[in-house]
């Protein structure tokens, strides 16, 4: 079925008697040419141009819970492509370019909001940075302004400017950068796929995979054993459980990752802010709600919830940054479960299991890279080769210490990130 | 979350800095290798469940062994990195 707002007005005279589902939900077959782990944003994805650019739609996508009830469904909805590194500079902007084109390729409305980024600094050096990363975007063909002081006063006059720690001394403003509605892409992406013949199947865990004379034969599931002779592994925080299922560790650790959001309230943010001097973020959804966040917890956890002490962090710096949000009720939190990689960037390859792809190491900021992610590991799973704007993301780039993307130069080691 | 240090006593996790998995104190030798290196190093266990992981003291500045769980939070046990076999 084809949406339109011509369906919709017709609908509405109709009473709404004429939707279909949007996806089947069929039982596994006992085998397919490729499986996809992970019914979230990435496998979804990955599912989707595995049909389109590639042609395979003898395949299936295998959930544990339901599409989309991972960290696609619980993220704050940034998409931007403002990467400083050869490697995420270009894969970034592949996917942001997906972005642009997402809504008419799937005939879906995510709510894409190109409202724009603003990455706030504070401090000369910061300035100095802002500056390099912004002609490291306009390089790789994005776009990226630096705003003085002046320039921010202008798009954001409710700032503290005069704060006595951290003035605001302008910022990098990424004009292309935005939201989207982040339910709204994995379900888009679940309804391309399933319309090209793939099978989305919920409510089927992987317990084991099956391995042969060191290539992959398919997987064991709650719902029974399924033969396939690629399969791809798009499972986030969960990385670490599904590998040890095919023998192998991965050079990941899971933390996790808290957001916040206010009661609604009128328009007043009309972008995406970041402080420069904290870790903080903010936007406003179409609802009305304040939409933000901070740094992780910073240790290992899978509980989907956060402790305290980030959350007052988070909200000290949103009070220092933007007073005029201190009298806003916060209305929930939440945490997502990470998959941060030794360098922050992540990884699309092959395994040392033959048949066997891994993506992950997605850190905090996997969201924007639905589409560029689903994309390469698509071209990987269906072509053994890398895709070019993903090729860096070698899983042996820790060990040979070649090609390391450590964006924010802190090291490729866990827990610096 | 509360972790005990051995010489301070039961403390707010505010007072912790994470410094990862505990097999940071299990070294390879100097000439493993680098596969060796490589798995002590970047691969991880990362388990959902019972850990045994270092955190530092930032006030007393020690080394603290703690076994906790990934998933409840709950702390089992607490130990001096220094008091730890090798």
């Amino acid at each position: 079925m084809r949406y339109s707002g011509f369906k919709v007005i017709l609908e509405g005279l109709r009473g709404n008697t004429g939707w279909a589902p949007a996806w089947r939900d069929p039982d596994p077959k006992p085998a397919y040419d490729a499986l996809i782990i992970g019914g979230g944003g990435h496998g979804l994805a990955t599912a989707f141009y595995l049909a389109k650019n590639h042609g395979m739609t003898n395949i299936a996508v295998l959930e544990r819970g339901y599409l989309g009830g991972g960290n696609v469904g619980r993220n704050t909805t940034i998409v931007r492509a403002n990467y400083g590194l050869p490697g995420n500079s270009e894969f970034y902007s592949h996917s942001l370019k997906l972005w642009e084109q997402m809504e008419s390729e799937l005939n879906y409305n995510v709510m894409h909001s190109q409202r724009g980024i603003i990455n706030l600094f504070h401090s000369d050096g910061a300035r100095d940075a802002a500056a390099r990363r912004g002609n490291a975007m306009i390089n790789q063909g994005d776009d990226a302004i630096l705003l003085d002081r002046d320039g921010v006063r202008k798009l954001l006059p409710y700032l503290d400017f005069d704060n006595h720690r951290f003035p605001v001394y302008g910022g990098l403003y990424h004009p292309r950068g935005g939201t989207a509605r982040h339910d709204a892409v994995a379900w888009g992406y679940a309804r391309g796929a399933d319309s090209r013949g793939v099978d989305l199947i919920q409510n089927c865990a992987v317990t084991g995979i099956d391995i042969e004379d060191g290539r992959v034969v398919g997987v064991q599931t709650t719902r029974g054993p399924i033969r396939a002779k690629k399969i791809g592994m798009a499972v986030a925080g969960r990385t670490s459980q599904v590998a040890e299922m095919a023998g192998f560790r991965v050079p990941i650790e899971s933390h996790v990752l808290q957001a916040f959001v206010t009661e609604g309230l009128k328009p007043v943010i009309d972008h995406v802010i970041t402080f420069g001097a904290g870790h903080f973020y903010i936007s406003q959804s179409d609802k009305g709600g304040l939409v933000f966040g901070g740094d992780l917890d910073l240790y290992a956890s899978y509980a989907a919830r956060g402790n305290l002490p980030t959350a007052e962090h988070v909200v000290e710096a949103a009070v220092q940054l933007m007073p005029v949000i201190g009298k806003a009720r916060m209305l929930r939190s939440w945490g997502g479960i990470m998959d941060m990689s030794p360098d922050g960037s992540p990884i699309i390859d092959r395994t040392h299991i033959e048949g066997l792809y891994l993506n992950c190491g997605w850190c905090y900021g996997g969201f924007k890279a639905v589409p560029g992610s689903g994309y390469s590991f698509a071209h990987l799973i269906a072509t053994d080769s890398p895709h070019a704007p993903a090729a860096r993301y070698r899983l042996d780039r820790f060990r040979t210490g070649v090609g390391i993307m450590d964006e924010e130069a802190t090291g490729s080691q866990h827990n610096l990130h | 979350m509360r972790i005990t240090c051995p010489y301070c006593g039961p403390r707010d996790r505010r007072e912790f800095t994470y410094r990862g998995d505990a097999l940071a104190l299990f070294r390879p030798d100097p000439e493993a290798g680098d596969a060796d290196w490589d798995d002590h190093l970047h691969n991880r266990d990362n388990r959902a469940g019972r850990v045994r992981d270092l955190w530092y003291h930032d006030c007393c500045g020690t080394w603290i062994v703690v076994e906790r769980d990934t998933v409840t939070h709950e702390v089992h046990g607490c130990e001096a990195a220094a008091e730890v076999p090798r």
